[in-house]
């Protein structure tokens, strides 16, 4: 019985058009051509440019600051809110999980608009603060979703095995809970951590005069800096993807 | 203090502070928008007092009706195109050996990681006016050798696809993954082709991954903002870009937010029929086991 050949032809070249343009935009940072266009010998020229950039660095460590933030605070928000639906089968968990929803859903240039009017609107100042605020908003629930997963597989009984056997629930959650929800700890910390560093649309609306994070200042490079430069500081960011994904990859493996 | 009533004290401690969180941050700021869209502007980009609808007339102007109609299709298109792209990728990773799965999953998943403006911006690296691209459709004289391929919504197209493709392809490969190949198997048996056998085998039985990959797909295509600002120029705009305008540019909060409260009407319609439709299937087969 013959297959097709199609499936496999379009894979391939659904891979080559998502790794062309990355391709090219590496390749196209060590090219000594100030436009890009030619080829003009290899040169690290803009990496050297790169590293003399404050304001990328100023912004990095904004970025840095906020998505630690955000991190810590969605991963507690996201775990209790995971429990209370993996717990209670009430009306209120069904309110509760359909507003945890519209995060997952809404398009983000919604949230931002909305966020930016309601922090006007209270007199929140926008800098800091206010990211890391609408960046626990969105990553909360991507949280919720990973750990609720985790969740599905855990039998609720073994806690009650601890109880019984003297354990105060304080104990019996750090002992038995937290062991065998760490890995969607893990996984939901790591989302949470890359929405915040990668997050631009919401940013952008609140972030307001004072903070400027990475992907801002890259927006602002794209509309007016140089392209070489920014070719350089797009194979830093891709090493980094490269290097998290695997290492996150090898983790999974482990865990099997 | 009984069981119950203490299992309700703990329904509540657990519940209490994401509930807050998004009662404050996603349904305040909701209804925030809707009042400020029935707020007259003031001449200072605020807010004044008392009500007008203002705002909401806005909407017709003629020039929206373009945009909106843009905004559609291409989140029309994009989202067809993609699932046309994922369906087959999608089976191809469920029937590889666990290697290869692994290995084009990870392929898959690298640019789902990687920086949204950085794989737009690559693309502005890709078509721009002198790059490879450009130079090598001119030689061949599949464009004019002044044409330009940025800054036009076959762009915003094309990088709308590029984005989205990830969000379309991991829910359909989840399907995908638990589809039985043996249907496909037995549908061949008894004499489809393996075009036909694809098409009403296999298509049907990934339906829930289909339609989770459209929603993830048309639902934020709608309101894409970035990437038609980045390689749309003013013949690519899209709704956000308009919102956006409103926002920043004229300082024009109530005609912004009643552009963003339409937008949420447009963009809830597609969600609640998904709900409905899914609750019309639980209620007509109810989930006993695998619903194959």
């Amino acid at each position: 019985m013959r297959r097709s050949r199609l499936p496999a032809a379009v894979t391939v070249a659904v891979l080559a058009f998502l790794y062309l343009p990355i391709l090219v935009l590496v390749v196209n940072s060590f090219n000594a051509s100030r436009f890009g266009t030619t080829w003009q010998g290899w040169s690290l020229v803009w990496y050297a440019r790169l590293a003399a950039e404050r304001d990328v660095w100023a912004a990095l460590r904004v970025t840095l600051v906020v998505a630690v933030a955000s991190t810590v605070v969605s991963l507690a928000l996201g775990t209790t809110a995971a429990l209370a639906i993996h717990r209670h089968a009430t009306r209120l968990q069904r309110v509760h999980s359909l507003l945890l929803s519209v995060p997952l859903v809404m398009p983000e240039i919604l949230m931002g608009v909305s966020l930016l009017l309601f922090f006007a609107a209270l007199g929140v100042p926008l800098g800091v603060l206010s990211i890391v605020l609408a960046h626990v908003t969105f990553s909360l629930s991507f949280v919720a979703m990973v750990v609720l997963g985790r969740l599905q597989g855990f039998e609720e009984s073994l806690i009650e095995a601890a109880r019984d056997l003297g354990a105060g629930p304080w104990t019996a959650a750090r002992r038995v809970l937290l062991p065998a929800l760490a890995p969607g700890l893990v996984a939901g910390a790591l989302l949470a951590f890359t929405l915040s560093v990668d997050d631009f649309v919401i940013t952008f609306f609140v972030a307001g005069p004072g903070a400027t994070t990475l992907p801002i200042r890259i927006y602002s490079m794209i509309k007016h800096g140089s392209p070489p430069v920014i070719s350089a500081l797009s194979t830093l960011l891709l090493l980094v993807t490269f290097a998290a994904v695997a290492a996150s990859q090898r983790l999974i493996e482990r865990e099997r | 203090m009984t069981t119950a009533a203490s299992r309700r004290a703990g329904e509540w401690c657990l519940t209490a502070p994401s509930l807050a969180w998004l009662v404050a941050l996603v349904l305040l700021p909701t209804l925030v928008v809707v009042a400020i869209a029935l707020r007259p502007a003031d001449p200072y980009g605020g807010v004044g007092t008392g009500w007008t609808l203002d705002g909401v007339r806005a909407l017709a102007r003629p020039a929206y009706a373009a945009i909106a109609w843009r905004t559609a299709w291409l989140s029309f298109v994009t989202t067809a195109l993609c699932l046309i792209l994922a369906t087959p990728m999608a089976y191809v990773m469920a029937r590889a050996g666990a290697a290869w799965r692994r290995r084009l999953l990870l392929l898959v998943v690298v640019p789902f990681w990687t920086s949204l403006l950085v794989r737009i911006f690559a693309w502005k690296v890709v078509l721009h006016p002198d790059g490879a691209i450009k130079r090598a459709l001119a030689a061949v004289h599949l464009v004019d050798p002044s044409a330009t391929l940025l800054y036009n919504p076959g762009a915003v197209l094309l990088v709308m696809v590029y984005t989205s493709l990830p969000f379309a392809i991991l829910p359909i490969y989840a399907a995908a993954e638990r589809f039985d190949f043996a249907l496909l198997e037995a549908a061949r048996d008894l004499g489809a082709t393996s075009s036909v056998a694809f098409r009403s085998v296999f298509v049907p039985g990934i339906g829930r991954g289909l339609a989770g990959a459209a929603l993830l797909v048309f639902i934020p295509s709608l309101g894409s903002y970035i990437v038609p600002d980045l390689v749309g120029g003013p013949g690519g705009e899209m709704v956000g870009n308009v919102i956006a305008q409103r926002v920043f540019v004229d300082r024009d909060l109530p005609h912004a937010s009643a552009l963003s409260a339409a937008l949420t009407l447009v963009v809830l319609a597609p969600i609640v029929a998904a709900l409905a439709l899914r609750a019309r299937e639980e209620t007509i087969a109810p989930p006993k086991g695998d619903p194959r």
